[in-house]
């Protein structure tokens, strides 16, 4: 029994179609495929209404701890979602429309995917990106690959205090190509790029970091990137859209090449996705970019148009000479970061990179005080920082989740020289009752 | 129309934030602070509203037009859908991944675990990972699984195969995993030409990609015999999964002899595709390329609950961030939850129906290359209209004139003046009745009066954009980036 039908031809009308066809029943449609070929087996559950789907859904939500205060990060984050951002998603023209091909009724994605691409220029301070890819850390694996073919050299140096799920996305896309990974180990905490530059020769393509990176630290990136142009490399940033707001663009400090995960703008945590990611470059390594591009032109009238341009980089005409194989973007995530910065405005986005800072500094002032708790990072943060506990961090971070505190990110598994430390993140959505009164469980998980 | 940067007044705001409860924080060194605020649109929430309310309406969509475009499923989203993966939505990807932390998001892993073994049922396949974030990303995603795969066992091979009427994104996958392409062509019957491909085959080759249903629409009969010959080569068999809304519940991949399969839910189980995205590509293996399979795993205990594992030393390691597109898994879910067994062989066999119904109706005007019973869709050719100087895409903007979104022209390539039309099962006699009758318009107007289409379309707010211009200019930001 099926438990909805979307199929609403009644027997009688498909009656019709069949005599129109030729044929006598639907089987006859399926004779092609010969019965040795046929499905040995589908076994799956009879349907249900939407009612009992929804009801048996949310009896599943609810097996999800449920109002954890959230002080981790690893890439995703707690931040709020104007009402407007759900609202205009969710207008069934944007959700429901494929992929533009057809520019005369694609007018509505293509010209909010050139608006995007705009915002995300002027936030990183490039000259051109593209309409979105998947996420931030595939983002960052396609900026390496697009570093490579600009330069056409094969050694990639990446600094270990990028965040180790990007780290291993990178390893993974890179695993079958002719290319050496040198990943230098980081100084965590620290705002030292020496062992960067030592790491950059005449062979390197590009320099890959992370700002702030994976322990919260922010740098100015302007000394490695003239260090890598220097011998001829790039340098690939991946940066925290909400930091923009308040830290330099990483075009201004010299980055080549800028990407990051869109998900902090606008668009919900989800368990990990849908998000996107953005990628940003300059001018005159448009046809490197993956993905697609939105263009603007005029039409035979001479009105303003836009349409997907430079397709001839693409996998539908160049197969397997494209510049990726990406097809699918993440246009509706991208959509939702456009109309979160729009919504937000200058002074918006200034005042919430602001509030981020201000509520992390707090908590990292308060939690700095909780007796054996030092503060690993020596320069600036934005709204991440390390703690080391006089204990591994892993036990602090399990006594607190049972409080209903989800207390940072224990790095003991992706550094295991730090397993007594943990990256805290704090967004504006976290008050100052809530980092007080984490302050005290941490203390009371460490003491009692 | 003006661009929502064109809108900005120094000064206005839109959404307030919430005020500081803490003090505030000591300003950043001259060398790491922005100079003054991003250069956004200062525009009010109502200018918001307002202008993404009209941009949506500039847009055809499933919701509002028939958008019959082949090889890309566009089915009705159903709107319970959306409900189901709200549900969902306050839920941090990271606490699974802490230590216990499992035990605080059994609800979020059991859709993840139960996704995948409906999807193993479904394609016939032993194990799936949902964390692919695409199509495309789920066939590089087993193309690396492959490559590991003989990597393990010693043998470098350099070569994948796929015929010419494939998706792009099939050599464009195969070559970003390091891989060298061979195509091999299409036989007068419509599919890859048997002949030639055991003539290419070698132990050299790793895999053969292919759809099945094909993108001409069309069920290849030596579909066995095929994978028979990759596996005597030990070259492992990849099918593209785009094209599975045809044939749910009557083959399944994992049967016929192929070995990894990804699936685009966005496709086959109606889950919207957002203008481009999001979508979402799990991967199902057998059993022999399953210890490869990126991580982190969801796996289900013997007391019935789930934990994370990380990943085997043998796995390729990791494609994306977390667990994948969840949001579009829950839709998927909630989908197959839905319609269930019945359901969803009742998708297959209606959007056969729909596709060859569309066929019979137009054949005797638009040429029929392969005319053949069709499965899913079905691939036209307007070069009967060329001949009079009327053109695919001029047919296409004839038809959005009509309120439908034209089909997928030029695709595939091996097409000439390829119009190809994918009703799905979700549309009704009535509306392809119309289509129909728009389809057979044009076909006569192309013989009346083809100069009528260089006009078209007349009713939309551009027409006819110059692409040569865009690609020349490259102006892809608005001034002042």
């Amino acid at each position: 029994m099926s438990g909805a039908d979307y199929c609403p031809n009644s027997p009688e009308e498909v009656r019709r179609m069949l005599d129109a066809v030729g044929v006598a029943d639907i089987d006859d449609l399926f004779r092609p495929i010969s019965p040795a070929l046929r499905a040995k087996s589908f076994d799956l559950p009879p349907g249900m209404s939407e009612f009992e789907m929804l009801h048996r859904l949310q009896t599943l939500a609810g097996r999800n701890a449920q109002g954890l205060v959230h002080f981790v990060g690893g890439g995703f984050h707690d931040h709020l979602i104007p009402a407007v951002v759900d609202h205009l998603a969710s207008r069934p023209e944007f959700y429901t429309a494929y992929t533009p091909y057809q520019p005369e009724c694609s007018q509505g994605t293509l010209q909010a995917l050139f608006e995007y691409q705009t915002a995300i220029c002027r936030l990183t301070g490039m000259e051109v990106a593209n309409a979105s890819l998947y996420d931030g850390g595939t983002a960052l694996a396609e900026a390496a690959l697009m570093a490579l073919r600009i330069t056409g050299r094969s050694r990639l140096v990446v600094d270990g205090a990028v965040n180790p799920f990007h780290r291993e996305i990178l390893a993974t896309y890179l695993a079958n190509l002719d290319v050496e990974l040198v990943e230098i180990a980081p100084k965590a905490g620290m705002e030292d790029d020496a062992r960067l530059r030592a790491a950059i020769d005449d062979a390197t393509a590009a320099v890959i970091v992370q700002n702030p990176d994976f322990f919260g630290t922010l740098s100015d990136l302007s000394g490695l990137a003239a260090e890598a142009h220097g011998v001829g490399a790039l340098l690939v940033a991946s940066v925290y859209p909400i930091s923009l707001g308040l830290v330099r663009s990483p075009g201004s400090m010299g980055a080549d090449i800028v990407v990051g995960d869109g998900q902090s703008l606008g668009n919900p945590l989800s368990f990990g996705g849908p998000s996107f990611g953005f990628i940003a470059g300059r001018r005159e390594h448009i046809r490197n970019l993956p993905g697609r591009i939105i263009g603007e032109t005029v039409d035979r009238n001479g009105a303003r148009g836009f349409v997907l341009t430079l397709q001839a980089r693409e996998q539908h005409i160049k197969r397997h000479k494209a510049t990726s194989n990406i097809c699918s973007n993440q246009s509706l995530c991208a959509l939702r970061g456009l109309i979160f910065l729009s919504a937000l405005g200058s002074e918006g986005m200034a005042e919430l990179a602001r509030l981020n800072r201000d509520k992390a500094e707090y908590a990292k002032a308060v939690l700095g005080a909780v007796p054996g708790v030092e503060v690993l990072n020596s320069g600036f943060t934005f709204n991440e920082f390390t703690v080391c506990l006089p204990k591994v961090a892993e036990e602090a971070v399990v006594a607190l989740l049972r409080k209903g505190v989800a207390a940072g990110v224990p790095l003991g598994p992706y550094y295991p020289d730090m397993e007594k430390c943990m990256v805290v993140t704090v967004t504006e959505r976290r008050t100052r009752a809530e980092i007080d009164a984490f302050a005290r469980q941490l203390e009371g998980a460490l003491w009692n | 129309m003006e661009l929502i940067f064109e809108k900005s007044v120094t000064g206005r705001r839109g959404v307030r934030l919430p005020a500081s409860d803490v003090p505030p924080a000591p300003p950043l060194s001259a060398v790491l602070a922005r100079d003054g605020a991003p250069d956004l649109p200062q525009v009010s929430e109502l200018d918001v509203v307002r202008h993404f309310t009209t941009l949506s309406r500039r847009n055809f969509s499933v919701d509002t037009h028939f958008y019959p475009l082949g090889s890309c499923t566009m089915k009705y989203n159903a709107k319970a859908l959306e409900e189901a993966a709200k549900l969902f939505a306050p839920y941090h990807p990271m606490v699974p991944l802490l230590p216990h932390g499992a035990s605080f998001s059994q609800g979020s892993l059991g859709l993840v675990h139960g996704l995948g073994e409906a999807l193993a049922e479904i394609t016939g396949m032993d194990e799936v990972t949902c964390q692919p974030l695409a199509g495309a990303h789920g066939e590089m995603t087993g193309i690396m699984l492959i490559a590991a795969y003989h990597e393990a066992k010693g043998n470098r091979k350099k070569y994948v195969v796929v015929p010419d009427s494939s998706h792009g994104t099939n050599p464009a996958s195969a070559a970003m995993v390091g891989y060298e392409i061979i195509t091999v062509p299409t036989a007068p019957y419509g599919d890859m030409d048997l002949e030639k491909y055991r003539a290419v085959m070698t132990d050299e080759v790793a895999a053969v990609m292919m759809t099945c249903p094909n993108t001409l629409g069309l069920f290849n009969p030596h579909i066995r015999e095929i994978c028979d010959i990759a596996h005597d080569h030990d070259a492992l068999m990849y099918y593209d999964g785009a094209n599975l809304n045809a044939i749910l519940g009557k083959v399944r991949p994992g049967d016929v002899g192929f070995d990894v399969i990804h699936v685009n839910l966005h496709k086959t189980f109606g889950t919207p595709h957002g203008g481009g995205g999001p979508g979402s590509g799990p991967v199902g293996v057998k059993k022999l390329l399953a210890s490869y399979l990126p991580g982190p795993r969801v796996v289900k205990n013997s007391d019935g609950d789930y934990s994370v594992i990380p990943h085997s030393h043998e796995s390729i390691g990791r494609t994306a961030g977390f667990f994948g597109n969840f949001g579009v898994m829950a839709k998927a879910f909630a989908y197959i939850t839905m319609l269930g067994r019945e359901g969803l062989i009742q998708v297959s066999e209606q959007a056969v129906l729909n596709a060859n119904y569309i066929m019979a109706r137009l054949k005797d005007v638009y040429d029929l290359p392969y005319d053949q019973t069709c499965m899913h869709e079905c691939v036209f050719s307007a070069a009967r209209q060329a001949r009079n100087g009327v053109h695919a895409i001029d047919i296409a903007k004839f038809l959005i004139d009509r309120g439908f979104h034209p089909p997928t022209v030029y695709f595939p390539l091996i097409v000439k003046e390829a119009i190809m039309i994918e009703p799905t099962e979700t549309e009704s006699k009535e509306t392809m009745d119309a289509f129909i009758e728009a389809m057979r318009d044009a076909a006569d107007l192309a013989e009346r009066n083809p100069a009528a289409f260089a006009e078209l379309p007349r009713t939309m707010p551009i027409t006819r954009p110059d692409e040569t211009k865009a690609a020349r200019e490259q102006n892809v930001c608005y001034f002042g980036c």
